[in-house]
């Protein structure tokens, strides 16, 4: 027998968990209220010049928060048997998360291209390849968080461990990644905690996307995230336990 | 079909290790139906798990459908089918295409796929469904859905793990039909229960299993022979005294119980004795041994308080 196709997996798995979501679109554009909300209320509050700081911090808002709550949609399938009925299958254990995360990270590019081009009724200036990169860096980040986010509610299974897991990390990240506020307006202690969190220097690196500046230091982060993501996720997924 | 060797699971708890399954040795022929019986807790569920290599054993071996199942998971995956307690289709899934999906991921094409699952459909009662979410079908509907997934790429051997559990009797039934079916077409079929009258119904032959150790085997006939004798009940107000007659009598109330070999035979004659020493007597009940006493003479306990106490 030929080893099992990892590719052809992966996309079964994406088909199947995406189909759901396009017999019923609307939660998408419920996905993006919160955004929205940011962008009307709080936008408005760094003034006209603004928007090209505020707009990248968001979309990498976006990624964290629409990603890491991605495992949310794991625990119905762990509860009831479907994770154990896949998992009986010869189907590719890597494909099983793979394809999960790859239909959270088409969402999250859709709805931060949607969030993009409506920031720029405000007045947020992007170029076509300015918007690619930064959604790119954006599906990157994705990737990462949403691997984790599988492997941890395939470990802990149950609503309420996760929730509480989930809040207890994803504050931290945001309050220390100066998605809302520079860092630099902080004291210096606070400022060299931000320095430590990997988020904050994919913001700083989204924000070069649409301004001039180093990205460098964000393309390490974000390729870093994505390896120490990816293989915590495949490393859950593969273990027998899971 | 199924031949293991030791096979164990020993699971590390704050409170210590737990065998919950001790080695057993379990070999099944192919074109068997075999029932796998035991309390809740006894290392069914465990052991099926091995089998299906859903859980890595922590010793021993074992041959499923012609793979090793240490060294060739893949293989044992690819040639046997599980349909486990819990319903395995996805909530916001629609029926068909979660049965086509489940033949993709098995290595159909897309058009085997569909001839599979429309052949499937009408095998197993689902036809006018295929569009419906799986939210919406009834207990037995989303059940005879979980066997036709298992059954999409023909497996020579099929798991089923607890396959009435939550059924109301009627769908209880037509599941024993599918299943009596699959043995007909040559399926060999190892399913665990703690259902005595569905173990008694279905399998050819039966392995028990109590405290991680297989405790019994043989067919349901065998194994109700190993009890000694018919269970009498009499209700008399002298129950003592009709006690101290037989062996192994327990007194209740009014009432005696006892075994004797070949119960309704030997009745008559035991009533007349009874009578010639002015016992009154105002009911007599004769039972022939149940699969419930087989398990009872063997673990010491009933599974039939453990099946309703859980």
């Amino acid at each position: 027998m030929l080893p099992r196709n990892v590719l052809g997996d992966t996309w079964l798995v994406f088909c199947r968990v995406m189909l759901p979501v396009l017999r019923n679109p609307v939660a998408v554009v419920f996905g993006i209220a919160q955004p929205l909300l940011y962008l009307g209320l709080f936008g408005p509050l760094l003034g006209d010049t603004g928007w090209q700081w505020f707009v990248p911090g968001l979309l990498v808002q976006m990624a964290l928060f629409g990603t890491a709550y991605a495992g949310f949609s794991l625990l119905p399938e762990v509860r009831t048997g479907v994770m154990e009925r896949l998992r009986v299958t010869p189907v590719s254990r890597v494909a099983l998360l793979v394809g999960r995360v790859g239909k959270d990270v088409v969402l999250l590019v859709v709805q931060s291209l949607l969030i993009m081009l409506a920031a720029m009724l405000f007045g947020f200036r992007a170029t076509a390849g300015q918007m690619l990169l930064g959604l790119g860096l954006v599906a990157l980040l994705g990737v990462a968080i949403g691997s984790v986010s599988y492997a941890i509610a395939l470990k802990v299974k149950l609503e309420y461990v996760f929730a509480s897991v989930l809040s207890a990390s994803i504050v931290p990240l945001m309050l220390l990644s100066g998605v809302l506020l520079p860092m630099s307006n902080g004291p210096q202690w606070l400022y060299w905690l931000s320095r430590l969190n990997p988020l904050a220097h994919v913001v700083d690196a989204e924000r070069a996307i649409f301004n001039p500046g180093a990205v460098l230091y964000g393309l390490v982060s974000v390729a870093a995230l994505v390896l120490v993501g990816l293989f915590y996720g495949v490393r859950t997924f593969n273990k027998e336990s899971a | 079909m199924i031949k293991a060797r030791g096979l164990a699971r020993r699971f590390t708890t704050k409170a210590g290790p737990v065998d919950a399954v001790k080695g057993v040795d379990i070999d099944v022929a192919e074109g068997e139906l075999v029932g796998f019986l035991g309390p809740n807790g006894a290392g069914k569920s465990t052991t099926l798990r091995m089998l299906t290599t859903l859980l890595q054993p922590t010793a021993g071996e074992a041959e499923i459908a012609g793979h090793d199942l240490l060294t060739d998971p893949a293989g044992v995956r690819r040639n046997i089918g599980y349909v486990g307690q819990k319903n395995g289709a996805g909530q916001d899934q629609r029926v068909a295409d979660e049965l086509e999906f489940q033949a993709r991921f098995y290595g159909l094409s897309r058009l085997e796929a569909r001839r599979k699952v429309a052949d499937l459909l009408d095998r197993f009662d689902l036809q006018g469904l295929e569009k419906r979410g799986v939210v919406t079908l009834s207990g037995g509907q989303q059940r005879r859905l979980d066997i036709a997934m298992g059954m999409l790429h023909d497996p020579r051997l099929l798991f089923l793990d607890e396959p009435s559990t939550a059924l109301d009797p009627q769908s209880r039934r037509n599941l024993w039909d599918h299943v009596k079916q699959l043995k007909a077409d040559g399926v060999t079929v190892f399913l665990t229960t703690h259902y005595l009258d569905e173990a008694d119904y279905l399998s050819d032959r039966l392995l028990v299993i109590d405290h991680g150790s297989i405790v019994g085997e043989g067919s349901p006939d065998e194994l109700k022979h190993r009890v000694s004798g018919d269970l009498v009940v009499l209700g008399t107000p002298q129950a003592s005294v009709v006690a101290s007659k037989f062996e192994n009598a327990v007194v209740d109330g009014e009432q005696v119980s006892f075994r004797i070999p070949n119960g309704d035979r030997a009745l008559p004659g035991l009533l007349r004795d009874l009578d010639n020493i002015g016992v009154e007597l105002h009911s007599v009940q004769v039972h022939r041994p149940t699969l419930d006493d087989v398990f009872l003479t063997m673990t010491g306990r009933s599974l039939r308080e453990e099946a309703n106490a859980a």
